[in-house]
């Protein structure tokens, strides 16, 4: 009597497991889905049953969006700053990292703690002074030439980019390096190699599992970046989620859905995409880092 | 010692270009925020003017800014919760559990942080719309039209549905990370409290919860620190603070001050409030959730 109660108890608990998981991957599913079916929903079946599939393939949303919304050269310029961004990072945070975590020199210390610290600055705190900043050297730049440079240049942003992600990604690749034994310094040393040959060739290869780790989140981190996209572009050479988000600001003025709906499969197919290839090692690399943005 | 010396450059080239740029563009501007609202700057004047505090004065006594805080108290604490609760669970269910396809619900539910914050801006426009939003729909559809809401046009609810864009972004992170801790727990723990009888409800309570305590600890510190940036994020691209400052919160009252009006002095004295007071929020939370670490 007792245990048939338990296994009632016990098919129930199952039940509601089961339940409240595909719950939430419905509450997950059905938004994103959505957004895929609206994009090609010609404009006059938005008035109708938010709930009815779309009557037929309806891509002039996304010529729309890449002609009139400039989503193509938004695109364009995302491509540029996010690639950019992901060279500079890598160039200059590797170096720094495989130095700092495996050197002691006088000042060492202090330099990881100081880069450490960085961890804890956001870049929305800041974004308003890097624009003072670079504002107050394009008019000295004015005064001078004629004509400012920093902002609105994509290549100023990529730096900026990198530089805001160096604190995470040096503290990611340090905890690596750390773990490397010193016998392979001490046998390319032998061997006569210098200290640039010596982390080229042997320990940067080494680190390539983390390399992809990083380039992995600050691909997603750059890509969907806005607010200093926003703020330090405010003329030309706009990125695709700023252009989204004028899209989203148009479409509560006028009634355009269809092309916003274009803007937002555009923003995110890319990101899908590459994290359905990589989901695996996404999740398991956050546990390595695990620092929020 | 010429050993010694290539030693010594080839720290210095690899170091100081990350070194440089990251005082540039990440600690320079922090300093900044920090002088700057000590002076008055901004408006139509382009003039500064060192005011001392006058700044934190006046913001003493903005209405706005303290509705801004108590939005942003709200949505810490409701998104905190929640997510930490629904992470928990899941991450449970999917550790302990035999789940068929618990690999693809991991997948699926990971997908929203993957997202933009604009992304998440437009769908969760799309599901609150009210009168052709899914949300609104489903409810026509299960005939309870009462609870059909403008669900960013009324103000007193409207925070609730930024907390609900919130916590469907964090519930996929949090749980991987509860997942990967509740992975390490030797699996001997559970088939002892099995054997003593203790039900699926006290292993969790005497077992899971007290072993994965630290990564609870460090997560809320998370939560602080990710809900008052990204609901700055979002609610700047989804509501604009409106209707009428109803989602105001921290950084977004910030923002629009130092960039939408200029006045910038003003605009950072709310960032080092702010800047302090996650910090002192933070550490209050780590200090009264402080456990004696249990080893396994």
């Amino acid at each position: 009597m007792k245990k048939s109660k338990g296994i009632r108890t016990e098919t129930l608990y199952k039940i509601f497991i089961y339940v409240t998981l595909i719950a939430l991957a419905i509450t997950i599913i059905i938004p994103v889905a959505w957004v895929f079916l609206a994009s090609i929903k010609e404009n006059a079946e938005f008035y109708g049953n938010p709930w009815s599939l779309p009557e037929g393939i309806h891509l002039q949303n996304f010529v729309e969006a890449f002609r009139d919304a400039q989503m193509g050269e938004y695109l364009l310029n995302s491509v540029i700053v996010t690639t950019l961004s992901l060279f500079f990072l890598l160039v200059i945070a590797l170096p720094a990292a495989y130095v700092l975590s495996r050197f002691t020199f006088m000042g060492s210390k202090f330099l990881n703690s100081f880069v450490k610290a960085g961890l804890f600055i956001n870049v929305s705190y800041i974004a308003v002074p890097i624009f003072l900043m670079l504002l107050g050297w394009d008019s000295g730049l004015q005064e001078l030439f004629g004509e400012g440079m920093f902002l609105n240049n994509r290549v100023i942003l990529a730096l900026i980019y990198a530089s805001t992600a160096l604190p995470f990604t040096i503290f990611l690749l340090s905890s690596y390096f750390v773990t490397l034994p010193s016998d392979f310094e001490e046998a390319a040393s032998i061997d006569g190699a210098g200290h640039f040959r010596t982390m080229f060739s042997i320990m940067l290869p080494m680190a390539k599992p983390s390399i992809i780790i990083v380039i992995l989140f600050n691909f997603l981190l750059f890509w969907n970046e806005y607010i200093l996209a926003l703020t330090l572009m405010p003329g030309e050479n706009k990125t695709l989620p700023v252009g989204l988000l004028n899209l989203l600001a148009a479409e509560r003025a006028a009634v355009n859905y269809g092309p916003m709906y274009a803007g937002m499969v555009i923003v995110m197919l890319p990101t899908l995409i590459l994290y359905i290839i990589v989901q695996k090692r996404l999740t398991q690399g956050m546990t390595v880092g695990g620092v929020k943005g | 010692m010429n050993k010694n010396k290539s030693r010594n450059i080839f720290i210095i080239v690899c170091i100081s270009p990350a070194i440089i740029l990251f005082t540039l563009f990440m600690v320079a501007p922090t300093v900044e925020v920090f002088r700057m609202s000590l002076y008055r700057w901004g408006g139509f004047s382009n003039t500064r003017e060192f005011v001392g505090l006058d700044n934190f004065k006046v913001l003493w006594n903005d209405t706005n800014f303290i509705q801004a805080f108590q939005n942003s108290i709200v949505l810490i604490v409701l998104v905190a919760i929640i997510t930490l609760v629904f992470a928990i669970f899941f991450a449970a269910v999917l550790t302990k559990e035999k789940v068929k396809g618990d690999n693809f619900f991991r997948v699926i539910f990971y997908i929203p942080n993957i997202l933009s914050i604009v992304v998440i801006a437009g769908i969760f426009s799309a599901v609150y719309d009210p009168s052709t939003g899914l949300l609104n729909s489903i409810f026509g559809v299960l005939s309870l039209e009462s609870f059909q809401q403008m669900w960013l046009g009324n103000q007193d609810i409207v925070i609730y549905s930024v907390a609900g864009a919130l916590v469907w972004q964090a519930v996929g992170y949090y749980m991987v990370m509860y997942m990967s801790s509740m992975a390490s727990i030797p699996a001997s723990f559970y088939e002892a409290a099995e054997l003593e009888g203790a039900g699926k409800f006290k292993q969790f309570t005497s077992i899971t919860l007290p072993l994965i305590w630290n990564n609870i600890r460090t997560t809320l510190t998370f939560y602080i620190i990710s809900t008052i940036n990204l609901s700055f994020l979002l609610v700047t691209a989804m509501t604009g603070g409106g209707p009428d400052g109803s989602t105001e919160v921290f950084l977004s009252y910030m923002y629009s001050q130092a960039y939408g009006n200029s006045t910038y002095g003003y605009g950072m004295a709310i960032g080092v409030i702010v800047f302090t007071f996650s910090f002192a929020l933070a550490g209050i939370v780590s200090h009264i959730t402080k456990r004696d670490v249990l080893e396994y």
